[in-house]
């Protein structure tokens, strides 16, 4: 299953991921609709500020979720088979608990129905929106064993890369 | 985005270089747009500033985020800022230019620019009486002076109805003078100083004017009486017109200062006789982009394409050298020229490019420096590789030369034929439709299907810019064109044997379109905003393009923008710029990137002030 992964390195902070998330999740899918819907539309992707990097923050779907372990009205629930972890509309009634034990803060609200917004990766994507609006490749849409593969890519390409510079040095 | 790179154009002979680009793997404009997908939001709002050093700062434009940058600055003031600093910088090409030509003039006055003469004597005695001065050194510095004026008035604005000046007065956006407007944009930009939306476009009005009357007109005039003024030619439009056995120049960018010597130089026959020596049969002097009009309204010369057809015409493989003065001369033509023999040279001390040879040009020894560009050019030939020449056969005859004074006269001497006719109904209005190419529009489609529309449901076209060069490759600017129009328009044409699309020249020479339809109102005792007529840019991409907005809308004619301009993030901008400047101007923006839609939005205008008119 492919998940949405962050390079931390990367980020600029320059927000594109934000503002093509709140466009996806706008009636009309396009910066020129959304930009006059009212209420406006709300993202799901949070670029943070810590310690001078920049950190995109995103709904990691954790397994047995702690945001739906404490839903108790069903309104939060995770797929089965997907592992996607999405909010019912019909049933949140706001009462925040989901917001409370996520340890990545990245449970939002709606701009003006008491009802909590949070990412749903973009179910009719083939690439969800954050990751398709990043201009450096720092969100990456892929499966857990081909994102590790690539990072281990890189770090061998590093590593071999200083080890010929000690060589010659 | 098109999945078949021949989608991008709707014109056959780029569509061939596209695919032939594309086998061969080089880059273009619309590759590179490609890359740059998906673009940044917070730049396509005009919502992101730059201007000072506590930022940059950017408004969340769905109000979750800051609302306001780090000085306080809201959504209003950044994009009306961004929005000021933009018409800035096209005033400031267009009124640079200018002031190269008036620096030539003034040489050429004090006998120091022997490359140069006076070309159109009449026009320079129509000129001296309009600055009231008896001699040509006094019309030079009368000239000059517009640049530094602190008060103004600007001459040329005299020719704008007494109503319009009237209003300029009232709103207190009267030009007071070219530089001061475009410095006084960059003072009320900077930090903690104009924080006033409405107050920042009325100065992008007035600035748009220094324009329009003040640095475009100067330099069409003075381009005229330096180099005659247009007179109706027929030529060739298209990649076609690159010749297999000729050297071929092209002449690109906007002044005609260099590329009238060059065209000077090719002719001579020395060079000539150094081509035949190095196995050529001539030189073929071709142009692009607004140097091209340039030449083609006053010599004939043929025109290789419009802007997206910089990097096609170099993949050609048979340009043999690619002379650029200034603006829109794209970057990636140094790393492009490097793919083939071509020769790619600057010649403005004001612009380098990376991979250019650089041939600095001076009034002074004009035509020395283009001879040997030229001869460099000629050396070049030899160094073509056959493997690599693709030269498509696509060209279209177009007649052109269409000067203000070049319609009155096909008139009769005088304006009222045409204002005969667009009383009778034959013309429905005047169309101006303008501007340059945007990868965001498939190539020269705004472009043709707009003028092909408004023709057909009579509206008479003056076009200028990348706009003419795409009728020319169409088709749309020849006699027979007259086939295509409404059966009003049709018979108007076929009676004084002109095209229903009129090239009026470069983009500087917007400017005659404005004197133009100053002396139809004048003629009809209105102002300009109550006469039957529209402009459009359905493919616009620059800052000169926004300058120009601005001073098509500032004298009261309704515009139609085919992309969007970067102000949606502020809707009180936005709203002001498409509705309440009605109120203020007599005239706002539209925009409609669907070239029939903005065409039918056109003429809905068009009809609506010919019932205002009681016509």
């Amino acid at each position: 299953m492919k998940e949405v992964f962050v390079r931390l390195d990367r980020c600029l902070g320059c927000k594109s991921c934000e503002m093509a998330c709140a466009v996806e999740h706008s009636a009309g899918k396009s910066l020129i609709s959304a930009i006059s819907d009212k209420p406006g539309p709300v993202r799901r992707v949070y670029v943070e500020m810590a310690e001078g990097q920049k950190m995109p923050l995103v709904c990691r779907h954790c397994e047995d979720a702690p945001c739906v372990a404490v839903c108790r009205t069903g309104g939060m629930h995770q797929d089965a088979v997907t592992g996607i972890v999405d909010r019912n509309q019909e049933n949140c009634v706001g009462c925040w608990m989901c917001a409370m034990v996520c340890p990545y803060g990245v449970i939002g609200r709606h701009t003006e129905v008491r009802m909590a917004v949070k990412c749903d990766r973009c179910k009719n994507l083939d690439i969800p929106a954050c990751v398709a609006a990043c201009p450096t490749g720092t969100l990456i849409f892929a499966t857990q064993q081909e994102f590790v593969e690539m990072m281990r890519k890189e770090a061998a390409l590093r590593i071999a890369r200083e080890a010929k510079g000690l060589a010659k040095a | 985005m098109a999945k078949d790179v021949r989608d991008r154009s709707i014109d056959p002979a780029s569509r061939e270089m596209l695919d032939v680009c594309q086998r061969a793997g080089l880059e273009t404009a619309w590759d590179r747009y490609e890359k740059q997908q998906p673009q940044c939001g917070f730049g396509e709002l005009g919502l992101c500033c730059r201007n000072c050093n506590m930022g940059p700062c950017r408004i969340d434009p769905f109000g979750e985020g800051a609302t306001k940058g780090v000085c306080g600055a809201t959504a209003d003031i950044i994009v009306a800022r961004n929005l000021l600093r933009s018409i800035a910088a096209g005033a400031s090409a267009h009124s640079d230019h200018a002031r190269d030509v008036a620096h030539t003039f003034r040489a050429v006055a004090m006998g120091e620019a022997p490359s140069y003469s006076i070309k159109d004597q009449a026009k320079l005695e129509r000129l001296m009486a309009e600055y009231g001065v008896d001699t040509q050194i006094a019309l030079a510095d009368a000239i000059m002076a517009q640049f530094g004026k602190q008060d103004g008035p600007l001459q040329f604005t005299r020719r704008a109805p007494a109503k319009r000046l009237e209003l300029w007065k009232k709103l207190g956006i009267e030009p007071r003078g070219i530089d001061r407007e475009i410095v006084e944009c960059m003072h009320r930009t900077h930090i903690g100083v104009d924080n006033d939306y409405v107050s920042l476009i009325l100065q992008g009005l007035r600035t748009g004017l220094a324009d329009g009357w003040g640095g475009s007109m100067i330099a069409t005039e003075l381009q005229d009486v330096l180099f005659g003024t247009p007179t109706p030619t027929f030529s060739e439009a298209n990649l076609g017109v690159l010749e297999p056995n000729q050297v071929n120049v092209i002449v690109h960018g906007h002044e005609p200062l260099l590329s009238e010597m060059i065209v000077a130089a090719a002719a001579d026959p020395e060079m000539v006789e150094l081509a035949k020596k190095q196995g050529a049969v001539g030189i073929n002097v071709a142009g692009m982009c607004c140097t091209g009009n340039e030449v083609l309204m006053r010599h004939g010369v043929p025109v290789a394409g419009n802007f997206l057809q910089q990097e096609l015409a170099v993949a050609t493989g048979a340009v043999d050298a690619m002379v650029v003065d200034v603006q829109c001369v794209m970057p990636a033509l140094g790393a492009l020229a490097g793919c083939f023999h071509t020769k790619f040279i600057s010649t403005s001390p004001k612009a380098k490019f990376p991979g250019a040879v650089h041939m600095e040009f001076h009034e002074e020894t004009a035509l020395e420096t283009a001879k040997s560009i030229v001869s460099a050019a000629v050396q070049n030939y030899k160094n073509r590789n056959p493997a690599k020449i693709h030269i498509p056969k696509e060209k279209s005859k177009c007649m052109v030369g269409f000067s203000v004074e070049t319609i009155v006269g096909a008139l009769g001497g005088t304006l009222d034929p045409l204002i005969g006719a667009i009383k009778s109904g034959a013309v429905r209005g005047i169309g101006a439709v303008v501007g340059c190419n945007n990868p965001k529009i498939v190539h020269d489609y705004g472009h043709i299907n707009m003028v092909k529309e408004l023709i057909k449901k009579d509206v008479l076209v003056l076009t200028t810019g990348c706009n003419a060069q795409a009728c020319a490759k169409a088709g749309l600017l020849l006699p027979e064109a007259a086939d295509l129009a409404g059966e009003g328009l049709r018979g108007v044409c076929k009676a004084l044997g002109i095209p229903p699309v009129l090239h009026m020249g470069s983009c500087v020479d917007i400017s005659r379109i404005l004197t133009a339809a100053a002396a139809v109102a004048n003629a009809l005792g209105v102002d300009i905003s109550d006469l039957p007529a529209a402009g459009a840019a359905p493919e616009w991409m620059s800052e000169k393009a926004v300058a120009i907005g601005a001073y098509v809308v500032g004298s009261g004619v309704y515009t139609v923008l085919g992309t969007v301009p970067q102000v949606l993030g502020s809707s009180a901008v936005a709203g002001l710029l498409t509705a309440g400047a009605k109120d203020v101007v007599g005239a706002c923006f539209a925009v409609e990137p669907d070239p029939f839609k903005a065409a039918a939005l056109m003429i809905d205008h068009i009809d609506s002030q010919r019932k205002k008119l009681g016509l």
